[in-house]
């Protein structure tokens, strides 16, 4: 259990973050909702393990748990 | 009063007055089929080949009009053969192996099923539903020449069902009026809307999918689409939400329109506007006859026991899937032949009656495998909700250029037979470095033998196939034979049965079911196992 990582893995988090935001700008509703669909796919793809992913899925449904 | 529900494509039961209607009282009958459908003939198939009488009650004269199922797969055209007429079947079907899946305009990507060789059969072919049954009538044709106690008997509408205890009475209407029967068995065959599970007030629980479909078999007089399964999510002509493209024999085509649930059905099926979807996806240039149409919703439902004392249900009145996948009709010829042997011992007293509950048990098992997976393909297809919707696009779009989203596309993943991991029957899985796909519970692969296939030669009772191992030519256990196909590396040039049977283990001993399921597995020859596995595997544990 708890293979899914909740401490800081990202080298520069406030440069990803940067480019994340970045990467919507200019999008409508349904397009940066298409974008963030497309980017979720491809990095449960990257992950692969089952068991990460379910732990993400699990606790990110309930965030205040 | 009876009233057709339908037109025939072939009217080959016609109704005749039965000695049974001038009866003093009820006959009693082993065997009453409910339903002469694809899955009630077969059942008559298995029973009489078998020898054992059997009666079908059909409510029309004869086999429906429109292809409705027209997707067979290897295990079903298996089962057919054992039957004797999956030869016919095949010469008759389209067989076919690539699939364009496309959205809106774009190609998203290219698939070939690749089916593994040395099988006698495809993967699938594609067979409008009446040849399929008029190859099972056929047969029942053939097999009563030879003396098989089959009789079908046209316009006989079962109206009440009544379980007896150790017996069924059935009330029928024909045109000369009613009659009533008594069966020690009835097999309900009658299709998704099943009148038999009404008349004992059975559930029938599940999913209700609100989207429509409109099927138009069209025959082309200008052009020809290549022998692939075409699918358009979101199509650029907009015809549908989805459309689907298949080819069948007679240079039919198949096209579904999924075209929503708030549809006015009778304005749908107006040639001009059938005719107009049509257009919109051929072109103005294409000219074609429609041959049949009909508009159709689905449920992904099913009982929840399929075995109610003496009266048993199989095929659709037992599960209900969407078209996803295929795995509608050929679920059902699986259920018969998974129930065919079971009943067939339990009438002849060589097993108790508890057997029959296996049939329970492994079925529930198979058609649940058959909902999650039409379930799954229909959520992909309909999405139900906008983020659903969102992410299925995505997959789409992401598909066109990353392999692995081509993997979560679901059109329909192709029906393949369950295994029956861990349930009752299940002997030892005693041989080492052998492969996981014959595991007990598994349908055999078939393999290429000198001048013919392995399920040819293993035929329809209880087997023991030996790989190099040694073994007696049969035995006998409390009343039920299992006899020996001893096969080894000679028979063997094309190595499908080393690696299908055999991985690393240097020899094999395998207890194969009637229904060409795997029962137990050992390296070698040991005589109270193999007489353990067979007591098992008929109930009698």
């Amino acid at each position: 259990m708890a293979k899914l990582v909740t401490a800081l893995n990202i080298a520069a988090p406030d440069e990803f973050y940067e480019k994340l935001i970045r990467a919507h700008e200019g999008l409508s509703d349904d397009e940066s909702a298409a974008l963030n669909a497309r980017l979720i796919l491809v990095l449960a793809n990257q992950i692969g393990d089952a068991e990460i992913l379910a732990e993400a899925l699990e606790a990110c449904r309930t965030p205040a748990a | 009063m009876l009233q057709d529900r339908y037109t025939l494509a072939f009217r080959v039961y016609p109704y005749a007055r039965s000695a049974d209607q001038d009866a003093p009282a009820p006959v009693r009958h082993p065997v009453v089929v409910g339903g002469g459908g694809p899955i009630g003939l077969a059942m008559a198939l298995d029973l009489g080949r078998q020898g054992i009488p059997v009666l079908v009650l059909d409510d029309h004269e004869g086999i429906g009009m429109g292809s409705r199922a027209i997707c067979f797969s290897k295990r079903a055209l298996e089962i057919a053969d054992r039957y004797g007429c999956g030869e016919a079947m095949l010469e008759k079907g389209v067989v076919w192996n690539v699939g364009k899946v496309f959205h809106d305009d774009r190609q998203v990507f290219e698939f070939n099923l690749l089916p593994e060789t040395g099988h006698k059969f495809p993967a699938f072919i594609n067979l409008q539903q009446p040849y399929f049954e008029r190859f099972l009538f056929d047969q029942i044709e053939a097999e009563r020449a030879r003396g098989a106690p089959i009789e079908i008997r046209g316009k006989n509408r079962i109206d009440a069902v009544e379980d007896a205890g150790d017996h069924v009475r059935i009330a029928i209407t024909t045109p000369d009026g009613p009659y009533a029967l008594e069966a020690d068995w009835l097999i309900a065959c009658d299709g998704a809307g099943s009148p038999i599970r009404a008349m004992l007030g059975l559930d029938f629980e599940g999913r209700v999918f609100q989207d429509s479909f409109l099927i138009a078999d069209i025959r082309m007089k200008s052009t020809e689409f290549p022998t692939e399964r075409w699918f358009w999510f979101e199509p650029w002509f907009k015809s549908g939400a989805s459309t689907l493209l298949h080819k069948q024999p007679d240079d039919v085509w198949r096209i579904d329109f999924q075209i929503g649930w708030d549809v006015d059905r009778k304005e749908e099926m107006k040639p001009e506007n059938i005719r107009r979807r049509l257009d919109a996806m051929l072109g103005p240039e294409v000219e074609y006859d429609i041959v049949w149409s009909s508009i159709y919703t689905f449920q992904c439902r099913r009982m929840r026991k399929f075995t109610h004392n003496r009266v048993i249900f199989a095929g659709d009145s037992a599960h209900q899937v969407s078209p996803f996948g295929a795995r509608g009709a050929n679920s059902g010829m699986q259920d018969v032949d998974n129930l065919g042997w079971k009943l067939g011992l339990v009438m002849s007293g060589q097993a108790p009656a508890s057997l029959i509950e296996s049939y329970n048990e492994e079925r529930v098992h198979g058609a649940d495998e058959n909902i999650l997976n039409s379930t799954r393909a229909t959520d992909f297809i309909t999405p139900k909700s906008k983020t659903s919707h969102i992410f299925r696009n995505a997959v789409l779009d992401l598909a066109e250029h990353m392999p692995f989203a081509r993997s979560l596309v679901n059109s329909g993943r192709l029906s393949v037979p369950c295994t029956y991991d861990g349930l009752s029957l299940n002997g030892p899985d005693a041989l080492a470095g052998s492969p996981a796909r014959s595991r007990p519970g598994s349908a055999c692969a078939d393999a290429p033998l000198e001048g013919g296939y392995l399920l040819d030669r293993l035929g329809d009772g209880f087997v023991i196939l030996t790989l190099d191992a040694a073994a007696p030519e049969s035995i006998e256990e409390d009343g039920v034979v299992a006899r020996r196909l001893a096969l080894g590396a000679a028979d063997d040039a094309s190595g499908a049965l080393r690696e299908r049977y055999l991985g690393d283990a240097a020899s094999a001993v395998y207890l194969i079911r009637p229904d060409q399921h795997v029962a137990a597995r050992w390296e070698n020859y040991d005589e109270a196992a193999l007489r353990a596995a067979l007591r098992k595997a008929c109930g009698k544990d």
